[in-house]
């Protein structure tokens, strides 16, 4: 129970880091690329790669992996703001938005998992 | 649809009129910045929940496809699609709808990160097919929702 309350918590803070993430990177690099997203998902695919990686104890993991990263991280908003990107006829942008978040998000994973490996 | 349009009928309707009447006091409370982070907590947790639900309802074995995210990601991306949609072009039944049910439940049900770390657990134990079509069918799957839920949301009346 207390677990389910934890993993509760932990989302709901990682939803709201995402939103100032997101807001904060958004002002400041105003552009048709959502590049608030971006830096949300790949912040979290290097963090979830650590933690994984460095194989912590199946509690933490679920509270910060699936709770944190899993409520921080969103792959909902890439695919909605793909869309809208078609939408507004910018499809080279549609098209960097999807190989870049997966060949970055990729690396980063791994990355993270290596450097969770290495630290162990 | 406005919520002046919407009439309660029987005790339960009664009810919610009477708890979203209560929760909007509450709100209005609040400024606009804080207003938008309480919901965005309730939805975030709603929306974490669910995935956690489902991650331990269809636990992931390695070497197998991950159902507990594809799952989350696919309704996710279809209902955001919906819901924005929803949201922008028609009247939005509360200002607070889009921080609650877009950045704190879709946001939150679905994980780019786990998404990412399951393709890379597929690569690093030699499985190719897996590392390739995950990845690629979440896309287009995911792709495809969004747009279904946004053309739903364009072809529907009364939802």
């Amino acid at each position: 129970m207390l677990t389910w309350v934890g993993v509760a918590f932990f989302g709901a803070i990682g939803a709201v880091t995402r939103y100032r993430v997101d807001s904060a990177v958004s002002a400041r690099l105003p552009s048709d690329f959502p590049i608030g997203t971006l830096i949300v998902n790949l912040t979290g695919s290097l963090a979830l790669g650590v933690l994984v990686g460095a194989a912590v104890p199946d509690r933490v993991a679920f509270l910060l992996g699936t709770g944190f990263m899993g409520g921080y991280t969103t792959f909902s908003t890439w695919m909605v703001e793909s869309v809208r990107l078609g939408e507004i006829g910018e499809v080279a942008l549609l098209l960097r938005n999807l190989w870049l978040s997966l060949l970055a998000g990729f690396g980063v994973a791994a990355a993270g998992f290596y450097v969770g490996q290495a630290i162990t | 649809m406005s919520t002046g349009t919407l009439r309660a009928r029987g005790s339960s309707g009664e009810t919610d009129r009477r708890l979203s009447r209560a929760s909007a006091r509450a709100l209005s409370r609040l400024s606009a910045e804080q207003a938008r982070i309480t919901v965005i907590v309730a939805g975030g947790a709603i929306g974490t929940l669910a995935r956690a639900g489902l991650a331990q309802g269809v636990p992931h074995r390695a070497g197998h496809w991950p159902w507990a995210t594809f799952i989350a990601n696919l309704a996710g991306a279809f209902i955001l699609g919906w819901l924005l949609t929803r949201l922008a072009e028609r009247t939005s039944p509360s200002r607070h709808w889009r921080a609650f049910a877009g950045t704190g439940f879709c946001g939150a049900l679905t994980t780019f990160s786990a998404f990412q770390v399951e393709t890379f657990q597929f690569a690093h134990d030699g499985d190719a097919v897996l590392a390739v079509a995950y990845p690629l069918v979440s896309i287009l799957a995911g792709m495809a929702l969004a747009v279904l839920g946004v053309l739903i949301s364009r072809w529907g009346r009364h939802w």
